[in-house]
């Protein structure tokens, strides 16, 4: 038997927040993606131990606020492409401005200071991810999977895929196949 | 960021260390002779585990793909990103190295400037991979 999943990100994210930030027992508000007002102010080692309980769970405090908007363009990059069906209407320079309220020039400064890399690079490397779950996935056809992704067509879709990676998409997912095969002896 | 390398030929090795010099990231790296002794170490648990293994295919005692199966098959090893980095351009092997967990195939470049681009974009992607929640297990990468 097989089951299939979907996450909700978000609400992961609060609960295991609001489970951890209660065991302190302090007052807090968490306010939207990616950042929390405590109430009272917290000492270093507290904060240590915080960091210690939300290790497991992949959550990371960041401290300082050129890190901190890095940490908001990832995530609205990812909004854009995995969540916001409206954003295909903007260019990606125009919406993630919009919704971070900075100009595109500050952003893109910041952005490449802190990471060496580009917004640019960085929207490729998520949307090929993204093909990439759809592909593993193999419910939707490559045609249907670039159209999703806002690829002006297939071919397109294929060489930014091969330029990311080094491999064509279907040559990804026959690896993934014969993994699966390798994890799953008859 | 602490990543390891083993190569049997010692050319290579330092050839490796040089480029990773030039690339002006800060790590540590360690180097190892054979599969054998990467295997040693990293069975006993270090206490800090590399981020990046990059793994000759062709070594004496213990090869690179030896290594891998065992690296994917050891639970506390298991999630590490493996890169293969090997002469050897035919696709059935790269393709097998791949079906076999590998994230990342280098061919090995015949020329110094070629090898320093070569891990300079490997070691970008793999960083990507550790701070942008981006499905690891999809993590796969030629160049």
């Amino acid at each position: 038997m097989k089951l299939y999943v979907k996450f909700d990100f978000n609400t992961t994210c609060k609960r295991v927040l609001e489970e951890r930030l209660n065991a302190f027992g302090v007052d807090y508000n968490i306010l939207g993606i990616g950042e929390v007002i405590l109430k009272s102010s917290f000492s270093t080692e507290q904060l240590n131990q915080l960091q210690v309980s939300l290790d497991p769970y992949g959550i990371k405090i960041i401290d300082d606020e050129k890190s901190e908007l890095v940490q908001r363009i990832k995530d609205a990059v990812t909004e854009m492409i995995y969540l916001d069906e409206k954003a295909k209407l903007y260019k990606s320079s125009t919406y993630l401005a919009d919704k971070l309220n900075y100009s595109y020039n500050h952003l893109s400064n910041v952005f490449s200071e802190t990471t060496y890399s580009s917004i640019e690079n960085f929207i490729i490397l998520k949307k090929i991810d993204y093909a990439k779950t759809l592909i593993a996935e193999d419910k939707l056809t490559l045609t249907e999977i670039a159209f999703r992704l806002n690829y002006s067509s297939v071919a397109h879709l294929s060489g930014q895929f091969k330029k990311t990676t080094g491999l064509t998409p279907s040559v990804f997912q026959r690896i993934l196949n014969k993994r699966k095969e390798l994890s799953q002896p008859q | 960021m602490h990543i390891v390398l083993a190569d049997d030929d010692e050319d290579d090795r330092l050839l490796f260390q040089e480029a990773i010099e030039e690339t002006k990231v800060k790590l540590h790296l360690s180097l190892f002779h054979d599969g054998q002794q990467l295997m040693d170490y990293l069975l006993q648990g270090p206490s800090v585990l590399p981020q990046l293994i990059f793994l000759d295919l062709n070594m004496p005692i213990k090869n690179g793909m030896q290594c891998l199966k065992e690296i994917r098959s050891t639970a506390h090893l298991k999630h590490l990103c493996v890169a293969i980095y090997s002469t050897s351009s035919s696709d059935h092997d790269i393709e097998e190295t791949f079906i076999n967990g590998a994230n990342i195939y280098i061919n090995k470049p015949n020329s110094f400037s070629k090898l320093r681009d070569a891990i300079k974009k490997v070691l970008q992607m793999n960083w990507q991979y550790h701070t942008s929640s981006l499905n690891k297990d999809n993590f796969l990468l030629r160049i």
